[in-house]
């Protein structure tokens, strides 16, 4: 083929100098017809070569899983031994039947609702903050972006000492402003709070940076057309600002729903035991999933709760796509 | 597969609500401006409230605000340290320390002694590495299809590599197990490295960037001239992807470095990476905070580092993936 130089002929825009085959003589006309042919062959195929890495990929290690799970979660399926008897939907009804499955629903549920109702509102002030005409911009910026390199085990480690029941930080802060000290690693909510805390401390700058960029996209004679109207500042940013963000905060909100619905990293590192607590205060949906797989050797329960998991993400986020449907053409009729 | 936490990056959907901001201009920026958000000029900036004269910054509040945040974020780093760096009885005492002790390096031999970091460390390094160089390399190939050339059925196979990115594929985590235990690979690097060699935010993102990176006419000229496609692929095509992928490098890395769940299930006690490593650690020494939390912040360090060069790149790559259709 063409030596490299031809590329940069090419890149400069260098027409003129064409393969000397392609006008060749009659003479070489065979060897002209199979660089043709070659070349039709690669520009056909190549396309598709270049995409099938991904596809290949997710067919093996996403797709392929994914749908195995129903199948094994049809089955007795042990750990060591493999595959046993088809059951039908046995495990399913013996999952839902099971106290701590309803309990790791609602630590779930409940650990998502803590960490992303507050972190959206803090990420969208932080990104306000960060619109203003700072000196030394990237510097805060950056610095809102720190705990996002942080690594979620590392931060449950911290955060489970600074929570710790008898000797954290946070209740002798409480202690000495005299409120009574807070059993984070006993209570229900208490330990939600503290889960919570971490997903937020690792994300909330990077949402906010998302915010700040669609801030900066608001166009600017809206702003000061509410300025003209009487605006103030807090006006503008509840009238002008905030409906602008909306498809941004819904976005932040379903890619959240989809990573915060599967967590496990915190949960499992808030104590030592990594079963979501003695009674299963902190248990989640995937932490769960967890003991009964790879615990208790239950592939098949295992599975069971990872589709119930699925269809739950499914559902939440149809809740959302409606949600949102409704949201936008209530805009329109307006 | 890969971290349970991962988010993609802030890339709206093009079925998008449709009070979506229509966004003209290319979801990157400016073309060539690698640093995007840093390098923003100034006169690109919008003065809010328009009230401001120029060049009148923001008052002290704002300010203290934000070094308040900013604390916020650094406090429990700078915790880690604190307590890692005294011994098992400072948590017990009366009152807390302010001030460094002079035990980190003690505690650091021990969590060595303890659990094998620097194994630990190498593999987390091998195994960000690897993915984050195969991701960008395979993305960038297909990103260049869908984006520069024609082929049938490219607009619906690219709408399919979107949409997986809304699969939790996580949860077929039981399968997964069972492929590798296959594969013999239970407690090896290729289990966490294989499912991690190519994702379909990568494609995306490099599709979307090579849009509007490479015109048009310079790879019809390529194909004038007989180059072959891989040939106008790699002289045309990757050299002007480098600002993107230096940014997927990164996400890809960062997203490696922190992964806990898979490595965690697949990988053994012998062969962890820096995450599954902490989590030995703190089922050998719960009680013992400082040691606990050395490791913690011995396994941040790198990435810090590695943070304060490339932070910059972060940042911008997190706002140019936000705002566009």
């Amino acid at each position: 083929m063409t030596a490299p130089s031809r590329a940069e002929a090419a890149a400069t825009g260098s027409r003129s100098g064409g393969p000397a085959g392609r006008t060749g003589t009659g003479r070489r006309k065979p060897r002209i017809s199979f660089r043709h042919r070659a070349s039709a062959w690669d520009r056909r195929y190549s396309p598709y070569l270049y995409i099938s890495p991904f596809f290949l990929l997710f067919a093996v290690v996403g797709l392929f899983p994914l749908i195995y799970t129903i199948w094994v979660a049809a089955h007795d399926w042990d750990l060591i031994m493999g595959q046993g008897e088809f059951v039908g939907t046995d495990n399913f009804a013996h999952v839902l039947g099971q106290r701590a499955f309803w309990i790791s629903l609602r630590n779930t549920l409940s650990i998502f609702i803590l960490s992303s109702a507050p972190q959206v509102v803090a990420a969208i002030l932080i990104a306000y903050l960060l619109d203003y005409n700072l000196r030394a911009r990237t510097f805060w910026r950056m610095g809102v972006l720190v705990p996002y390199v942080v690594t979620p085990v590392a931060v449950a480690l911290i955060f489970s000492n600074l929570f710790g029941d008898r000797f954290g930080l946070v209740n002798s802060m409480l202690e000495t402003v005299g409120i009574d000290a807070v059993g984070w690693h006993s209570g229900v909510l208490p330990s939600h709070l503290a889960i919570a805390t971490m997903v937020n401390f690792r994300w909330t700058g990077y949402n906010a940076l998302i915010f700040l960029a669609a801030m900066q996209a608001v166009p600017r004679d809206l702003y000061e057309a509410a300025a003209i109207d009487g605006a103030g500042k807090v006006r503008q940013f509840i009238s002008v600002t905030i409906p602008n963000l909306r498809p941004t905060i819904i976005f932040v909100i379903i890619t959240s729903t989809i990573g915060g619905l599967q967590i496990f990293d915190e949960p499992r590192m808030f104590d030592q035991y990594g079963r979501g607590g003695a009674d299963g205060q902190w248990q989640t949906m995937t932490l769960y999933l967890y003991e009964l797989g790879w615990t208790r050797s239950d592939f098949g329960l295992a599975s069971a709760v990872a589709v119930l998991l699925f269809l739950l993400i499914v559902a939440i986020g149809l809740v959302n796509f409606v949600i949102t449907r409704r949201i936008s053409s209530s805009e329109v009729k307006r | 597969m890969s971290a349970l936490e991962e988010r993609p990056l802030p890339i709206i959907p093009r079925t998008g609500p449709a009070t979506a901001p229509k966004n003209d201009e290319d979801p990157f920026g400016r073309r060539g401006s690698g640093s995007g958000a840093g390098s923003r000029p100034e006169g690109h900036r919008r003065r809010r409230g328009g009230s401001g004269g120029p060049g009148r910054g923001p008052g002290w509040i704002v300010y203290g605000c934000l070094a308040a945040v900013i604390l916020g974020s650094m406090f429990p780093l700078w915790w880690s340290y604190l307590i890692g760096s005294h011994d098992s009885t400072i948590l017990s005492r009366d009152s807390f320390p302010l001030l460094p002790g002079g035990n980190f390096l003690d505690n650091a031999a021990s969590v060595i002694n303890t659990v094998p970091f620097w194994r630990a460390t190498m593999n987390s390094i091998i195994v960000s590495t690897v993915t984050a160089v195969s991701v960008v390399f395979f993305s960038t190939l297909a990103g260049y299809a869908f984006a520069k050339l024609r082929f049938r059925g490219a607009a619906p196979l690219l709408v399919f590599v979107i949409a997986t990115m809304a699969i939790p594929t996580q949860l077929g985590v039981v399968p997964l197990y069972q492929v590798m235990a296959r594969l013999g690979w239970i407690g090896e690097l290729q289990a966490v490295i294989v499912p991690g060699l190519v994702t379909a935010f990568g494609v995306f993102w490099m599709t979307q960037y090579l849009r509007q990176a490479i015109p048009d006419e310079l790879i019809e000229a390529a194909t004038v001239d007989g180059c072959s496609m891989i040939r106008t692929f790699w002289h045309v095509a990757l050299p002007a992807a480098k600002p993107a992928a230096a940014m997927l490098f990164l996400f890809t890395f960062v997203l490696n470095w922190t992964n806990f769940f898979w490595p965690f299930i697949v990988l053994g006690p012998q062969n962890p990476t820096l995450p599954v490593a902490l989590q030995q650690l703190q089922a050998a020494h719960f009680v013992d905070y400082s040691l606990v939390l050395a490791g913690a912040t011995m396994a941040t360090i790198p990435l810090l580092i590695l943070f304060i060069f490339t932070g910059r790149q972060l940042v911008s790559g997190i706002m140019q993936g936000a705002v566009k259709q």
